[in-house]
């Protein structure tokens, strides 16, 4: 197939950018020394992992010493709770987060609740929003950690991280952000928000697949998990994936310098969207907060219609998004996230969640707003329960 | 992941919509569960001479829908009980294994619509009391490796 295919889930994956591309490929082939060798090729690649450790510190505002590069956004959100957890297990063994959190961070909670820590799954409101005042009640004597996300992955609903960042380190208690879906669309200063720990993905800002970094500040008691050599400082072991890293590098480099002018545009594709769909579609319910929200993400539930086969139906079309529902989840219930903003389970299993990138335009939007209310209106049509409203009972 | 077959039947399903004064309707699934399958029939002379659907659900389960009402349209309403959820499958050329349960749905809604219909006839025997019970999402088998 040569039909050209409107991208439209920047918030699962983003292409590599070509000038990124270029930075990496040296190291794929002409240098490809052991970072941890002693001749020139090897020192090479070492001082290409130290200059993109720069970049990454100068996007977040932090030290080069404080960014740990990992396996990818996972990896580091797995450390940064359960390496904390493990660490500081003798000041306490209890952990506050929310019920929204990505799975990284989530299932290595439910992993650490089975080995004795006690954890509090903060609820949202029907935004999606943690308020600053619950995370503050939920503290205990024997909180050690706080991990909340920056900003959700389904619904994109950004959260007051500098206000939840001030109560943790007023109570000294380490706070950690996986801020996978927020880096390169939101301006992020570790110190002003007094973040801790912080976890990025460079494959979802025009960087590469399997690379990350795990951002910990100078000071936190954190365990290591992947032992072996004395790579990144002793703290994670294993020859470094120097291209991706590289990558990552230059990728956060383009992703903080073009920051204004992408989220304007983003904002533009988003708000029109959001307003079209609404203005064009009737039983349709927006999910995630109306401005506090990333600038590409828009979500919407349509009532009657269940996600998969609206997401298999814009495939058709040429058309690339991704749904929360149960269909698409591989498990019986949909989204954790849309249950959690109180969806009830037949709208959650209706919702459908387009993220835009730097290559969408207006006339991706266009097109967009050509099929989907057919294929709405077409799926509703086949839909037993449509039949029943139409008929008003 | 799915069959072209599948696909098939998903993107041009045969039979959607409603049968006016049917001889027999079934319903089964929830909405909580993400899919319901609606049956309609036309029966006449012990034979199903027309069915139609609706179904809110997955791609898996409009194919199953739409491939199931092919089956059964000119078969005796015993031909059209002996269906199972592996044969509607089968027709379409395999169900990925989280997405057998709609087959399920599709033999289901087959069975409870027949049901209906020998209800309404006075056909019911003893011990048909049941064909199709409505089930809770828990109950249905959702995926292959769940036994």
């Amino acid at each position: 197939m040569d039909k050209k295919i409107i991208y439209m889930d920047h918030s699962a994956t983003t292409p590599v950018d070509s000038q990124v591309l270029d930075e990496m490929l040296p190291y794929f082939t002409k240098n490809y020394g052991n970072p941890s060798s002693i001749y020139s090729i090897g020192r090479e690649s070492k001082k290409a992992i130290e200059d993109a450790r720069e970049r990454v510190a100068k996007a977040v505002f932090a030290q080069p010493r404080e960014i740990f590069f990992t396996g990818s956004g996972t990896e580091a959100d797995n450390w940064a709770v359960k390496g904390v957890a493990y660490s500081n297990k003798n000041k306490g063994n209890h952990i506050i987060t929310t019920t929204i959190e990505h799975h990284a961070v989530m299932h290595a909670c439910q992993y650490l609740e089975s080995d004795g820590f006690e954890v509090t799954y903060l609820p949202v409101d029907e935004n999606g929003l943690v308020s600053p005042e619950q995370v503050l009640e939920a503290i205990k004597p024997n909180t050690i950690l706080i991990s909340i996300m920056f900003a959700n992955n389904e619904i994109g609903t950004i959260q007051p991280i500098g206000e939840i960042g001030k109560i943790a380190r007023d109570k000294g208690i380490y706070f950690h952000t996986d801020a996978v879906q927020a880096i390169g669309n939101i301006p992020i200063n570790v110190s002003e928000l007094n973040v801790d720990l912080l976890s990025i993905s460079a494959h979802k800002f025009y960087g590469p697949k399997g690379i990350g970094a795990l951002y910990i500040r100078k000071g936190v008691k954190i365990t290591s998990f992947i032992h072996g050599g004395a790579q990144e400082r002793g703290r994670r072991a294993s020859t470094e994936n120097v291209a991706g890293i590289v990558g990552l590098g230059k990728a956060i480099e383009i992703a903080t310098l073009n920051i204004d002018d992408y989220n304007k545009k983003l904002i533009e594709l988003r708000d029109r969207t959001i307003f079209e769909i609404m203005k064009k579609i009737p039983f349709v319910r927006l999910n995630g907060h109306q401005h506090k929200r990333l600038p590409g993400n828009v979500n919407f539930s349509f009532e009657f219609i269940e996600g998969e086969s609206l997401l298999l139906m814009l495939d058709m079309k040429g058309i690339a998004a991704s749904s929360g529902s149960a269909c698409t989840s591989g498990s019986l219930d949909p989204s954790h996230v849309l249950l959690s903003i109180g969806l009830p389970h037949e709208i959650a299993h209706g919702s459908l969640r387009l993220s835009f990138g730097k290559d969408n335009t207006h006339e991706d939007i266009d097109q967009l707003m050509k099929e989907l209310p057919v294929i709405v209106e077409r799926l509703r049509e086949m839909s037993p329960l449509y039949e029943k409203v139409k008929r008003g009972n | 992941m799915y069959s072209e077959k599948v696909m098939d039947h998903f993107s041009n399903p045969r039979n959607v919509g409603e049968i006016v004064n049917p001889d027999g309707v079934g319903e089964i699934g929830n909405a909580k569960c993400g899919d319901i399958m609606k049956m309609y029939l036309k029966i006449e002379n012990n034979i199903i001479v027309d069915a139609k659907f609706k179904t809110f659900g997955c791609g898996a389960a409009i194919a199953t829908s739409s491939m199931s009402t092919e089956l059964i349209i000119g078969k005796t309403v015993d031909e059209a009980l002996s269906i199972t959820n592996k044969s509607v499958a089968e027709a379409l050329d395999g169900l990925p294994p989280a997405k057998m349960h709609c087959s399920n749905l599709a033999e289901e809604a087959i069975r409870s619509a027949i049901e209906d219909y020998k209800r309404k006839n006075g056909l019911l025997e003893d011990g048909d009391g049941c064909i199709a019970c409505g089930r809770r999402c828990d109950d249905i088998h959702h995926h292959e490796d769940e036994d």
